[in-house]
């Protein structure tokens, strides 16, 4: 049974149409890329699986649960992490307590027990603080613990979306554009992680990436958009051999 | 305690500091929604009037102990505080801004034609029950209760929503639900501190929780450093203190609050204590020499 189902997805904005009758199927346990020109309707799916926008058409179940009828926060509790592909991170909040936000979306413990300092919400905090420096340190950010996030750099800041969206403790992760404005060997070391944090954690990654390298090198399962449509789906090696995926994304000799 | 404290201050200074004391509670109150939320609220005269009148009100007419009647009129301001909030903060942008000052003004209005409120004249007489100790402790457990919350995955949780709303529900944080308890918080804390107000002046009118009222207590906040505590406490202080040193000059006071606003504004735009965190202080103290043993 797949984690993630989309079937005959829509989605207009005014008289455009980002998105045209969108199926897709992702399999527990895989790294799922999707790839396509600028404009092509990538990130429209990521705002619509996280509940952001609602599709004009279609449905979309995640482990059977119709996402279309919840809102944001609660299909991120569901276990829908998120990457942004402009950052968004908390400036003004210590990396440490970015992903304490996190643990607050799936936190047991009500505002009154916290104000007061109960045993639970004490034990709770310890718990959170525990793990989330685990995270931290799985995503060598663990000396940046109390630094503000705008101090760190750009592919720090950009680990660091990866670890709150992890915080979430997510079945699902959703990868917006991971590697954009990174160097050659800082894309390698990103590959290694996504690939160690979908082993270790049991996750189901999706992924939505331009650089080509990455993308046939991670991910299992590959859908092409162009205008809104899916031309193509299938492994990394029937894509890169889809002539219609050659003739309007790829380009010759890729 | 309290006869011990006016026979060992000056009946003036005592004063400052009981209203210090006072404006901490308010201030603390706005700084969670507007401070801590981001969500611009100018309207916190209002809540502060719906608790001085409330707690006049229930001290005139009934023998209820003082405590029930703060409560009750701190209820009152935060029951009105849920009431606009639900409209105005599902709403993205500046309309809390706009809908507090309208509601600010409906209250005064409203009381201006109050039969029981004593209208313009306001109500005189309200017993003094508001003592140094009673306004020392409220303020003590407002603030511990402030920290608590603030450092808490639900404290930062409430930052977040000012940092970035989407990150915010993308992190499950329930930013609606979470906006409009911390208005009504906040306006909890403006009615308690409205009726402590009420209680320590024997005299309220209408006229005193009007617009200016609302950008003094709004001050505070910015001056202090938005979302921060200390800060805020800090920026009380300094905007209850200063007026006194200002009576000289009477009627040019808001001039200087106003230059004070816009020197600050240029060289501390995040407010005296707003990017001061104690892990950064703690970190340019020099480290304790670690003796080494010699081998």
């Amino acid at each position: 049974m797949p984690i993630l189902k989309l079937s005959d997805i829509s989605m207009e904005f005014g008289g455009l149409r980002a998105l045209d009758s969108v199926d897709l199927s992702i399999e527990e346990h895989q790294i799922y890329g999707i790839i396509g020109p600028n404009g092509a309707g990538k990130t429209t799916i990521f705002n619509i699986i996280t509940g952001i926008y609602k599709p004009v058409k279609g449905n979309l179940f995640f482990k059977d649960i119709n996402l279309k009828n919840y809102p944001p926060y609660k299909i991120a509790r569901m276990g829908i992490g998120r990457t942004f592909q402009n950052i968004r991170l908390f400036q003004k909040l210590s990396v440490i307590d970015n992903l304490r936000v996190s643990a607050h979306g799936i936190s047991k413990v009500n505002i009154i027990a916290n104000m007061l300092g109960f045993p639970n919400s004490r034990r709770e905090e310890k718990q959170i603080m525990l793990k989330s420096g685990q995270l931290l340190e799985m995503l060598g950010l663990y000396e940046k613990g109390m630094e503000l996030a705008d101090s760190l750099s750009y592919g720090e800041q950009r680990r660091l979306e990866i670890a709150r969206a992890l915080a979430l403790e997510p079945a699902l992760l959703l990868l917006d554009e991971p590697a954009a404005g990174m160097n050659a060997s800082e894309k390698i070391e990103l590959i290694d992680t996504i690939k160690s944090i979908r082993d270790n954690m049991n996750l189901t990654i999706l992924l939505v990436e331009h650089d080509m390298s990455l993308v046939m090198n991670i991910c299992e399962s590959i859908a092409v958009l162009d205008y809104g449509r899916k031309i193509a789906d299938g492994d990394p090696a029937s894509i890169r051999n889809d002539e219609k995926v050659i003739s309007s994304y790829l380009g010759m000799g890729a | 305690m309290d006869a011990f404290i006016t026979q060992q201050i000056d009946a003036y200074y005592l004063r400052i500091i009981i209203i210090i004391g006072i404006n901490i509670i308010l201030a603390l109150g706005l700084n969670l929604t507007t401070g801590v939320t981001g969500q611009l609220s100018m309207g916190h005269a209002g809540f502060m009037s719906l608790g001085a009148y409330t707690a006049a009100i229930l001290s005139l007419h009934t023998t209820l102990p003082f405590v029930v009647v703060l409560i009750a009129g701190a209820m009152a301001a935060a029951l009105f505080g849920i009431i606009i909030g639900i409209p105005s903060l599902r709403l993205e942008g500046d309309y809390l801004a706009i809908v507090t000052i309208g509601f600010a003004e409906i209250v005064r209005v409203f009381f201006l034609n109050f039969e029981l409120g004593g209208k313009a004249v306001g109500l005189a007489g309200i017993p003094q029950q508001t003592t140094f100790s009673i306004v020392f402790l409220i303020m003590m457990v407002v603030i511990f209760l402030n920290i608590t919350l603030l450092n808490s995955h639900t404290g930062k949780a409430l930052y977040s929503i000012r940092e970035n709303e989407i990150a915010a529900q993308a992190c499950g944080v329930n930013t609606t639900q979470l906006k409009i308890l911390c208005f009504a918080m906040g306006a909890f804390l403006g009615g308690l501190g409205g009726g402590l107000y009420a209680s320590y002046m024997y005299y309220i009118s209408p006229g005193e929780f009007g617009f200016m009222k609302s950008i003094e207590i709004l001050n505070m906040v910015v001056l202090g450093g938005m979302g921060s505590i200390p800060g805020t406490i800090l920026g009380v202080i300094i905007l209850t203190i200063a007026p006194e040193f200002l009576r000289v000059v009477a009627d040019y006071r808001l001039l200087f609050y106003g230059a004070m606003l816009v020197i600050l504004m240029i060289f501390r735009p995040n407010g005296l204590m707003g990017d001061i965190r104690w892990y950064d202080i703690k970190k340019r103290l020099p480290k304790k020499e670690v003796k080494k043993c010699q081998s």
